[in-house]
Order: C-alpha cells, then sequence, then structure tokens
C-alpha cells in the first residue's frame, strides 16, 4: 500500500505540509517494501487549481491515502470519489520520520 | 428581502441508480413529464425507510433539525405516490445536498481520518494503530455543494448570457462577463 506525506522538505527531518495543493514536497511512502520518495509538487505555483492537479499527480501513483494538515473542499469530492482515505494531522511540528515511524509501528 | 440561505443535507451513500421508469404502461397518452426526486428525498427515504431509522436520528445524520427532516421526508412520499399513481418516470436529481464520507478522530495520536468505503469497519486508527477512536459528527474539510445538473441558472437581464448558479454567492452581486450588468437568478427571473 501506498501513502503519500505532504511535506516542506525533502528530508525525513522536515514537518508536515499543513496545505495540501501547494505543499512543496510529495512522501510516497511504500508499506511493503519501506521504500520514501520525495518528489517536489510540480502544481506548486500554479495560480488557480493547485489541489484537483495535486490530486491528480499523486493518483497516478496509486496512492490509497493522503496525510495532510488540511485538505479543501475541491480535493476532499474528488478524493472521495476516487475513494481515497484522508488523514488530517493538524500539528505542523510533526516531522515526516515521526509519522513514517507511526506507520511502521503499526 | 432575499430567502436565507437553505442548509446543506448531508448524504453518506449516493443513489445507485439515476431514476425508475414505468413499464407496460396502460394509458395510451404517455405522462411526458418526469417526477425530479432530490438528492436528500431519496437520502430520507433511504434513511427512514430502508435503514429503519427514527426522524429525529435520520435528521442527525443528515445535519439537519428534526423538523426539516420531516419535511424532505413527506415531500418525498408524496413525489414518489405521485409517480405511482400517475405512471410517471422519477429522476433523482438535484437539491441542496453534499456528499461525506464518516469522519473518525483518534484520541491516541490526535488526527483526523475518514472512511472512504462505507462497507470497510474501521477498529484501528491508520496512523498508529491504536483502537481508541471515536465516531466523529464534525468534519475538518470544508464542504462543497454537489455538483450536479439541476437547472439552476444565473441569467444576464440585459444580454441574456447565462451560468450555472452557485451555492452561497448571491446572482444580484455577480457581473456579467459580457455586458457588465448585474446578473439574476434564472428560475425567480
Amino acid at each position: 500500500m501506498k501513502i503519500a506525506i505532504t511535506s516542506t522538505g525533502n528530508s525525513l527531518e522536515s514537518n508536515i505540509d499543513q496545505r495540501f495543493g501547494r505543499c512543496a514536497y510529495f512522501v510516497i511512502y511504500n508499506t511493503e517494501n519501506k521504500a520514501i520518495e520525495f518528489i517536489p509538487n510540480p502544481n506548486k505555483d500554479k495560480e488557480a487549481g493547485a489541489g484537483p492537479a495535486a490530486v491528480q499527480f499523486i493518483a497516478s501513483y496509486n496512492v490509497d491515502k493522503v496525510i495532510s494538515g488540511e485538505i479543501g473542499a475541491k480535493v476532499k469530492s474528488i478524493l472521495d470519489s476516487l475513494k481515497i482515505q484522508m488523514i488530517i494531522i493538524k500539528e505542523p511540528e510533526r516531522k515526516i520520520k515521526e509519522i513514517i515511524d507511526m506507520l511502521e509501528n503499526n | 428581502m432575499a430567502a436565507r440561505i437553505k442548509r446543506l443535507r448531508k448524504i453518506i451513500e449516493l443513489p445507485v441508480v439515476k431514476g425508475f421508469k414505468p413499464y407496460g404502461v396502460t394509458n395510451t397518452k404517455q405522462n411526458e413529464k418526469p417526477i425530479i426526486l432530490l438528492y436528500e428525498e431519496y437520502e430520507a427515504i433511504r434513511l427512514c425507510d430502508y435503514k429503519m431509522y427514527t426522524h429525529l436520528q435520520a435528521s442527525e445524520i443528515m445535519n439537519i433539525s428534526r423538523p426539516t427532516f420531516t419535511r424532505i421526508y413527506a415531500s418525498a412520499r408524496q413525489k414518489i405516490a405521485k409517480a405511482f399513481a400517475e405512471g410517471r418516470e422519477i429522476k433523482i436529481n438535484g437539491g441542496n445536498v453534499y456528499y461525506d464520507s464518516p469522519w473518525y478522530h483518534c484520541n491516541t495520536c490526535s488526527c483526523y481520518f475518514n472512511n472512504p468505503n462505507i462497507d470497510d469497519v474501521i477498529r484501528n486508527c491508520p496512523l498508529c494503530g491504536s483502537q481508541d477512536i471515536v465516531s466523529d459528527n464534525f468534519s475538518p474539510v470544508s464542504q462543497e455543494k454537489l455538483v450536479d445538473d439541476y437547472d439552476d441558472y444565473c441569467i444576464c437581464p440585459n444580454c441574456g448570457y447565462e451560468k450555472i448558479h452557485k451555492y452561497g454567492e448571491p446572482c444580484n452581486k455577480v457581473v456579467c462577463p459580457q455586458c457588465n450588468s448585474f446578473m439574476r437568478r434564472k428560475k425567480f427571473f
């Protein structure tokens, strides 16, 4: 199973990004082979429609879950129709490493 | 005075069909117009008569008051009876609704998560695996009205330009992109 996490930077020490569509990096974590991939968000500086574009982008990686700080109404309806689970962490100080540790111990 | 904006009704499960058609019509004079059953009316029937909830329980699920639920339910019954008695087609369309999946809150890692697949039962937090989770009626995500092809348009009284009405956005404050005059709601125009 693949899980996408929004990140402010491209290291395990970076914090979770509170924005979904305009986050700096997506972390794609594969629970089967423990692979962690950092992908820069191509739609970060898009004028409008960054959220739906981001969903399309991460959906191409076949993720089953999305972890972010905040998810907008437009993105939510697309994620609902794609049956992708949303997990919302309202703590900007959470590090990517901590989240992946939690997922591993799960 | 403009009317108060209707609160959006919450829909947990979307209808599996777009409508119902009668067959074997004995009356040669075909009844031309279909009955439009709104999404909220469909959901009211589903919760009340299929899931056997009381009006109060169902109204809490749909995030509306009990009297509002009863009104929607009565209207749904009336429409279905009319369709049966007159042999008309039923179309499920339109309404003031939003779709939402059930949300949960984890007390261990204080995250919020939803259950996109309504058939699955969730026992553990997907993040930390803790079993200390509570079902939460509050959704951390803002809601958008379900997009549908219900005929609710804004029209420009000057040039006749039309666009689909956006929920919560008064038409008389919207400027027509073609002739810069204020728009009107088509169904009241």
